[in-house]
Parts: C-alpha cells; sequence; structure tokens
C-alpha cells in the first residue's frame, strides 16, 4: 500500500469521498481517539486551556479536547484548528465540533500572535509538510515556517506534541532537528517500537516555564 | 469564528509578521451569529490576561457591537475573590457563586459571538482572507508566503 503523502497532496488526497472514509472507519476513530489521549496525557494540562490542533481534520481530536474533565485532563478546552483539506472541515462543520476552524496550510507558518497558545497537538499530520509540492517551496523551508510559527503562538513554559508517522529515520531526524532549529526543547517518544502500530510522538517545550504565573 | 480568535489572529504574510498595523486583522462585511455556549470560568480566568484590550474594542467597534470600555475591568471585578476561596477550600465540588455580570458578558462577546461570514482585512498589507461558513481561509498563494 503506498502512503498517501507520496501520491497527492493532502487537499488533493482527502477530496470528499476520502475525508468521509477517514472520518467514519471506526478503526481509524479508534486510533485516532487513543493518540489523542496519549498526547493530552504528555500534555499534563491541569485547567482549561486555549490549544491549537494542527491538522485538525473533521475534528476527532476536537470533540475530545472539548470534553470535560476527567474524561479529557483539565478539560474542557477551547480549540483552534487549522486544516489543508476543506472537505475535511466541512465534515467538522457538519458535525458542528465547538472550536474555530481555519482552511490553512502549516508549512506557510501559524498566524497567531506571539504566546497565544497553552498548548499544541497534532495527529498524523506532520509528516505531510515533508512535502514539497512546487519548485518555490522545499521540504526544508516548509517545516522551518511551520516549527518556527509554531514555537512563537505558544506561551512560555507551553508545549506541543506532535504524533506522527514517519516515512524512515532520516524523516523522524529531518522533523525533529527542525523543530529544535526552531528553539524548542524536544524529545522523541515511541510507543508499540518495531511493530507495525508502532506510534512516533514528537514532544516539545517552550523554555521559561518557571516564570510563568 | 469566534471573537476571541479575532483577538489572537494576526496577518499570515511573512512582511507582516513584525508590523503593529497587521494587528488586529479587521472585520469588513461581517455577518454575526451567536452560538450558545457553556461559561467556561476557568478558561476565561486563564486567557483574559492574554486577550489585547485596545484590539477587541476596535473590532467590536468595527462589528457595530455594544462598545467596550476604555480600559480592560480588573480581574477583581470579573471573578469576585469569594469564588476563589470558596473554592480552594470546600471539601466537597467547589459550589461557584453566581458567575458576575461582568464574566457572563465577556463570555457572551468572546466565546459565544461568532464571524459566519465575511472577509478580515490586514491593516498593513491590505490583503483580505474570506471567511465562510465561520471558517477562515489563510491560504496564501506562494509568492506571498
Ligand atoms: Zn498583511
Amino acid at each position: 500500500m503506498s502512503r498517501p503523502e507520496d501520491t497527492l497532496p493532502p487537499d488533493l488526497f482527502y477530496n470528499d469521498s476520502e475525508s468521509r472514509k477517514y472520518t467514519t472507519s471506526s478503526r481509524i476513530q479508534h486510533i485516532q481517539s487513543n493518540m489523542t489521549h496519549r498526547a493530552l496525557s504528555l500534555l499534563s494540562l491541569t485547567h482549561p486551556s486555549l490549544i491549537l490542533d494542527i491538522g485538525c481534520g473533521s475534528g476527532l481530536s476536537g470533540e475530545i479536547l472539548s470534553s470535560p474533565d476527567p474524561d479529557t485532563p483539565g478539560g474542557p478546552h477551547i480549540w483552534i484548528g487549522m486544516d489543508i483539506s476543506a472537505s475535511m472541515l466541512a465534515v467538522a462543520l457538519e458535525k458542528e465540533v465547538e472550536g474555530d476552524l481555519f482552511l490553512a496550510d502549516a508549512g506557510q507558518g501559524v498566524p497567531f500572535r506571539p504566546g497565544t497558545f497553552d498548548a499544541a497537538i497534532s495527529i498524523s499530520a506532520v509528516q505531510w509538510l515533508c512535502n514539497a509540492e512546487t519548485s518555490d517551496e522545499s521540504p526544508a523551508g516548509r517545516l522551518s515556517r511551520f516549527f518556527a510559527g509554531l514555537y512563537g503562538s505558544l506561551r512560555r513554559g507551553g508545549r506541543a506534541v506532535c504524533q506522527f508517522y514517519p516515512k524512515n529515520d532520516e524523516q523522524k531526524k529531518m522533523i525533529s532537528s527542525a523543530a529544535v532549529r526552531a528553539g524548542f526543547g524536544a524529545g522523541l517518544l515511541e510507543d508499540d517500537p518495531g511493530t507495525k502500530s508502532a506510534k512516533t510522538y514528537l514532544v516539545l517545550t517552550v523554555g521559561g516555564g518557571q516564570l510563568d504565573g | 469564528m469566534k471573537i476571541l480568535t479575532l483577538n489572537f489572529l494576526t496577518c499570515a504574510r511573512k512582511a507582516c509578521k513584525a508590523e503593529p498595523a497587521a494587528f488586529p486583522l479587521h472585520p469588513r462585511d461581517a455577518e454575526l451569529e451567536i452560538v450558545e455556549a457553556e461559561l467556561n470560568t476557568e478558561f476565561l480566568r486563564n486567557v483574559l490576561p492574554r486577550v489585547e484590550w485596545e484590539a477587541l474594542r476596535v473590532v467590536t467597534e468595527e462589528l457595530g457591537l455594544p462598545s467596550l470600555p476604555n480600559v480592560a475591568p480588573e480581574p477583581d471585578a470579573i471573578f469576585p475573590a469569594a469564588s476563589t476561596a470558596a473554592a480552594a477550600t470546600a471539601n466537597e465540588t467547589p459550589a461557584n457563586p453566581a458567575p458576575t455580570q461582568l464574566l457572563q458578558d465577556l463570555h457572551h462577546l468572546l466565546l459565544e459571538t461568532t464571524i459566519l461570514s465575511g472577509k478580515l482585512v490586514c491593516g498593513n498589507c491590505g490583503h483580505e482572507y474570506a471567511v465562510k461558513e465561520g471558517i477562515a481561509n489563510f491560504l496564501l498563494p506562494s509568492h506571498l508566503v
């Protein structure tokens, strides 16, 4: 099976029928929900927070973020989602998710003022940034704009957790070193390593948390 | 899009990053919708210190909403001290006293008042971001990135 990001850019891949398939598959929903809960546990939020969801898709993670404590630690959170696929966002709209939705390409940056978010979450999206569709874009440039924008938009002491599917070790390294260059403290965590269901989480921290009130 | 979100949003163009005129984005031809949401006192307590009051004043004025005071209200006026003390000492589920009118008004303005459609215009470069069905389109043509 070919990886979707090798065939088409995400806005083309997740057309209406693919978006619906993705959103209604209970297996995918289950995996996505588990990964969101895992990411939330790594964020360790203790009170209702403002959260950015990068690659929010149809809002599967967002619905969890909007749930109250104790299902969602520290919740209910208020979230803002970005996605490059209009079809995915259309499904989110139909579901009347509570977060605000943006049609935006994270590879172009994160258009929020400094210190906006308490935290950010990204489930199965960051590997898409390694695609460069046109001659004036490179994966390195897209990753650097994304992580620089994310870093700037988080509060001091803020955290981001990005679960992604690296194509290989080289890509894993390219992604995490782009985050470090943007200023993040970064750690890679792998669940079920070496198995077909291996999950990679990039845990990012913005320094200066001790200065936070 | 919630008015709260607009208070954090900037122009996506690189050339506008450090320009004061690029924030806040200015709503044009905006159609508003009130979407009821449950009051989340602890969220507001967390986020209000980050809200740029002057930008909020500008935007509400442009949207034709009731004018806000010149200066942001003091936290004590929004969250009476009694509520924090009670929540901290109560053994059972903290019995939250009735929220102040000010808190309810801020909740209504920031989290229940939304832009359903229209445009958001950058005061620096003039770029217009379309909002349709509440979703803002921030995709830039590659020469503007
Ligand atoms: Zn601009």
